[in-house]
């Protein structure tokens, strides 16, 4: 807010806003994992994938792959509540997932 | 034995007893009773953090568990097809309505996992799809294991193609 006093004008400091996020968005790092297991077919892990997630095909395979080299991919990243949300449907295909937060 | 869409159904035909035989063990071969390390490969911790998987324990592993078992059941009503004649060598149909697809690859997930840790199976031998003979209650599993998985390579070209 601007008050004029004579010639001069001041400018008062704006009163410090307090952040109100949301329970989501404080609760951000949360990251969805999938493990790899020899069991699982490629092209059911594919189909999963894109059920689940909605990745089209060739996102899906990525990850897919980045699983079968490297033993692990991170498949989502966001809100608790929404990544428990995936773990539990990946486990309903009987993928190997974890739920983990982010340091 | 042979395998072909028709229609609203996925169809395997010519299917000899042995064969057979094996189809209608998936709804008992994916049962992990009396196996605690088949129990806790199909329901997996989803966690580090002991909150979480009290939790999960408590709400989501019965859901889990009412999945799974709706799958076999939905699966052991289409076996019920191959009931009957037991002895005999006629070679047999099964139609899989494709309405049942995600049943049935669920079911014989659960069974291949089941039997792949009931005798821990390594990498090495789960990816050599070639083994013969069969000379053991053990290769019989291997065997099993692959064969589901054929299966399943069918269904989900199937579902891909709609």
């Amino acid at each position: 807010m601007e008050i004029e006093r004579g010639s001069t004008s001041i400018v008062e400091a704006p009163a410090h806003e307090t952040e109100t996020r949301d329970k989501d968005e404080l609760d951000l790092p949360w990251q969805v994992i999938v493990h790899n297991d020899p069991v699982n077919l490629m092209t059911y892990v594919t189909m999963v994938f894109q059920r689940v997630f909605g990745y089209p095909r060739e996102k899906a395979e990525r990850h897919m792959l980045e699983v079968h080299h490297n033993g692990r991919s991170i498949l989502w990243c966001g809100v608790r509540e929404r990544a428990e949300f995936y773990v539990q449907q990946l486990h309903g295909h009987l993928l190997l997932a974890t739920i983990e937060k982010v340091i | 034995m042979e395998i072909s869409r028709k229609g609203e159904a996925l169809e395997i035909s010519d299917l000899d007893p042995f064969l057979a035989e094996l189809l209608r063990q998936v709804p008992g071969s994916a049962n992990p009773e009396g196996e605690p390390e088949a129990e806790a490969r199909l329901f997996t911790h989803p966690s580090a953090e002991k909150e979480i998987c009290a939790e999960w324990k408590t709400y989501v592993e019965p859901e889990l568990r009412r999945l799974f078992r709706s799958a076999t059941e939905t699966v052991a009503g289409d076996l019920a097809q191959l009931n009957g004649n037991e002895k005999s060598f006629r070679s047999r149909t099964l139609a899989i309505p494709l309405e049942h697809a995600d049943a049935w690859l669920n079911a014989l997930n659960q069974a291949r996992l089941v039997i792949a840790t009931k005798y821990k199976f390594s990498d090495e031998e789960l990816n050599d799809h070639d083994r013969s003979p069969i000379g053991s209650r053990r290769d019989l599993g291997l065997f099993q294991i692959n064969f589901y998985g054929f299966i399943q390579e069918f269904i989900l070209r199937e579902i891909r193609c709609g």
